[in-house]
């Protein structure tokens, strides 16, 4: 399980985080969503370890383990997967030698036998074709020239061959057509399982109709403000982000003081 | 994305970098011996001593003294980007060479045991048993050649492989005839204080119409404290006979700045191939930019004959100071030439290097592909000349140059020239400059990939094409190599 306590960050000094609660149980899916600058990819990316952010106050326990002790490659390896907003291009890097680096880090961290080049290759294979990738984007460098969709189908690739505990999907939704993005929700639903949980990140509700979350919460000047069913999303859908901004700035600012 | 770096977020990727880039120079080691080692300073006197200690004919001493004499008119050359204060130089030692019962040794049996110890712990084993397979290497040692392996077998090809002085004695008439061809004594500073001192290096003479069935090896080792290393090699491939040869360098680690002045000549006549390959690991100086060798090498190669072919390859990631240019002269007609290369300056590293291709002959084609790495503090130029003469007609020259950052502390500079006389020419230049980013090393790290195999992911794939002109064994090495001398490079 994962539990965040009271979490505040800043990045260059300027709070974004300010006091953020939640609790994602095993096998549960939350979404998460909010008006752009709420602080939804600074979660994201604290939650994977980037020290471009500054963690100032609060705590995260994931399965007894104080997750903000550990360094970014030791997150990722213990189970934690963000999937990028802006998926990063690696000039030079095949994709094939990359993942299989990825996939024997992980497999070295939990003492399973690393892959060999063909074991990695019929695998990786197998899941490309359950989310549509065509063999070629093996042998591209990462993400360089990849269009949009085939970037997060990249990422997608990437979480089924990583077999995540946690799995964070920063807006994987945004630049998508709506065909990329039932084949990207389809990639997700399959890895849904009683032992992995997973936090999606969007603005729009769109993506919530192909993946169904257990909790949706709203987040907005760096803390939650509202937790509900999937009725949420569509509520939002309906009046849009106002209300909340309107709702925010009435309350005290507590968040931004406590910790 | 590019989210500008806060200090102590950049102080904590260097840290999680610390510990692989903190590895350790790993040829650093210094063997100790007893040498025969001439006193400091350099005069006619120390020249007449190191030509009688190898016993050489007149005529190469007279050419070792008119050297000095054209050496003691010049300066050195002041426009390459790199600063260093002058080098003193009577304070070199001109001449050290392990001591030995006899004149050298005659076999394996017979060299120093320390120093076969030396060049196996380097991984250049020249016992019978261990040998490298298919590789025959000459092993010089400071100012000498310790041994040279497979020459009985190279022998059976007509195949001349052995140190640059015992082919004075065995050879006279090819050393005679070739010397000094490709690079003149007067040259260039540099070359000109070589051809007055040099010490050894290695000879080899592919005859008429033999492909050299092994890939020949040179390994340079500087040991002795204060001593240059001024070797000299020389490879001639006749008509139709072609060769593969590779050179590896390491130094021990000093406080002190040594200086080592090469010239390699290559030439190939009608139809020949000469490959020659480079791994330059010179002690590079510590991390403030103390110590390290001056590499300072002259490096050319005659494409004399019609439809021969040189080609260049380096991995250069030691020394303090790089200064060389590996070149061709396409003479002959339809020749080709190539350069390949990657430079990787980290710390306070400086390397200016690059390459001239000289189109004389008709339809002679070069390539240029160089790959150069910054990091740390380091200084990494590239320059490049490519001439065209009015006489070659449908010349092709193709360049490409990279350069990669790391950090934001280094820096990369592009120096090319193109002069062309002949309107049929075709010049290309295509140049990029890229960096490692933050971005690239988190979304590496957020895979369970530690940041410094990501560097060195990301390194290798921006030096695959110069490495895949390398023979297989070398490139594994250069490999490593890379990885290893990418000391706390992000910051």
């Amino acid at each position: 399980m994962l539990k965040i306590d009271n979490l505040h960050a800043a990045v260059d000094g300027k709070a974004i985080l300010n006091g953020l609660n939640l609790e994602v149980k095993d096998g549960e899916v939350h979404a998460i969503m909010g008006p752009n600058g709420s602080g939804k990819s600074t979660l994201a990316q604290v939650l994977a370890g980037r020290d471009t952010f500054q963690v100032t106050g609060g705590a995260v326990d994931w399965d007894g383990t104080d997750l903000l002790a550990l360094p970014a490659e030791e997150r990722a390896r213990a189970g934690l997967f963000l999937a990028f907003q802006y998926p990063v291009e690696i000039p030079g890097v095949s994709n094939a030698y990359f993942l299989k680096a990825a996939v024997n880090a992980i497999r070295r961290h939990r003492g399973l036998p690393e892959y060999d080049a063909m074991d990695f290759l019929s695998r990786v294979k197998a899941e490309m074709k359950a989310v549509g990738m065509r063999e070629e984007f093996l042998y591209r460098s990462v993400n360089e020239g990849f269009s949009g969709g085939e970037k997060k189908r990249n990422e997608v690739l990437q979480m089924a061959l990583l077999e995540p505990k946690l799995a964070v999907l920063d807006e994987t939704d945004s630049g998508l057509d709506i065909d990329a993005l039932r084949i990207v929700a389809e990639g997700v639903n399959r890895l849904r399982s009683p032992e992995r949980s997973m936090i999606v990140i969007t603005h729009y509700q769109r993506l919530l109709d192909y993946i169904v979350p257990d909790q949706v919460h709203v987040l907005s000047h760096g803390r939650i403000v509202r937790s509900g069913g999937r009725e949420l999303a569509l509520e939002l859908e309906e009046h849009g982000y106002g209300w909340i901004d309107a709702g925010a700035k009435a309350a005290p600012a507590t968040g931004a003081t406590g910790g | 994305m590019n989210a500008p770096l806060s200090p102590p977020s950049a102080a904590t990727r260097a840290d999680a970098l610390g510990a692989f880039l903190e590895q350790d120079y790993t040829a650093g080691f210094e063997t100790r011996l007893e040498t025969d080692t001439v006193p400091k300073g350099l005069s006619e006197d120390t020249i007449r001593l190191i030509s009688a200690r190898k016993g050489e004919p007149d005529w190469l001493l007279d050419w070792r003294l008119e050297a000095y004499r054209r050496w003691l008119t010049m300066t050195p050359p002041t426009w390459a980007a790199v600063s260093f204060p002058p080098i003193d130089f009577q304070d070199i030692v001109y001449y050290s060479a392990p001591k030995s019962k006899k004149d050298g040794p005659k076999s394996l049996d017979e060299v120093d045991p320390e120093l076969l110890r030396t060049f196996e712990k380097l991984g250049v084993p020249l016992h019978e048993r261990a040998r490298l397979a298919g590789v025959a290497v000459d092993a010089v040692f400071d100012s000498v050649s310790v041994a040279t392996t497979f020459q009985k077998e190279l022998g059976e090809h007509g195949i001349v492989f052995c140190s640059f002085s015992e082919a004075v004695k065995t050879h006279p008439e090819l050393v005679r005839q070739y010397l000094g061809t490709v690079v003149p004594p007067g040259d260039n500073f540099y070359a000109a204080l070589n051809s007055a001192v040099f010490s050894d290096g290695s000879f080899v003479f592919i005859p008429k119409g033999v492909k050299c069935p092994m890939e020949l090896s040179t390994y340079f080792r500087i040991n002795a404290r204060d001593t240059g290393q001024f070797e000299r090699t020389l490879i001639v491939a006749e008509e139709g006979a072609s060769v593969s040869y590779l050179e590896g360098c390491t130094a021990p680690m000093r406080d002190e700045n040594q200086l080592h002045a090469a010239v390699v000549e290559l030439i190939a006549l009608d139809d020949a191939k000469i490959k020659y390959s480079t791994v330059q690991n010179w002690y590079p100086g510590d991390k403030d930019g103390k110590g390290g060798i001056y590499n300072f090498v002259t490096k050319r190669g005659d494409c004399r004959g019609a439809r021969s072919r040189i080609s260049w390859t380096q991995v250069e990631t030691g020394s303090a100071i790089t200064w060389k240019y590996p070149s061709v002269i396409l003479r002959g007609d339809d020749s080709v030439g190539d350069f390949h290369s990657v430079a990787l300056t980290n710390n306070l590293q400086q390397a200016d290097t690059g390459t001239k291709m000289i189109h004389m002959g008709r339809n002679t084609r070069s390539t240029i592909l160089s790959k150069g790495i910054s990091a740390g503090r380091g200084s990494n130029t590239f320059r490049g000349m490519v001439r065209v003469t009015p006489r070659a007609e449908g010349a092709r020259n193709y360049t490409q140059c990279d350069s990669l950052l790391i950090g934001d502390r280094c820096a990369a500079h592009t120096f090319p020239t193109i002069e062309v006389r002949h309107p049929s020419a075709r010049v290309e230049h295509e140049a990029t400059t890229s960096r490692i980013g933050e971005d690239q090393l988190f979304y590496a790290m957020q895979r369970g990939i530690s940041a410094e195999d990501a560097v060195s992911m990301i390194v290798n794939g921006f030096c695959r094409e110069v490495f895949k002109e390398l023979p297989m064994e070398f490139a594994v090495e250069a490999q490593k190599l890379l990885g290893v001398s990418l000391e706390g490079s992000v910051g």
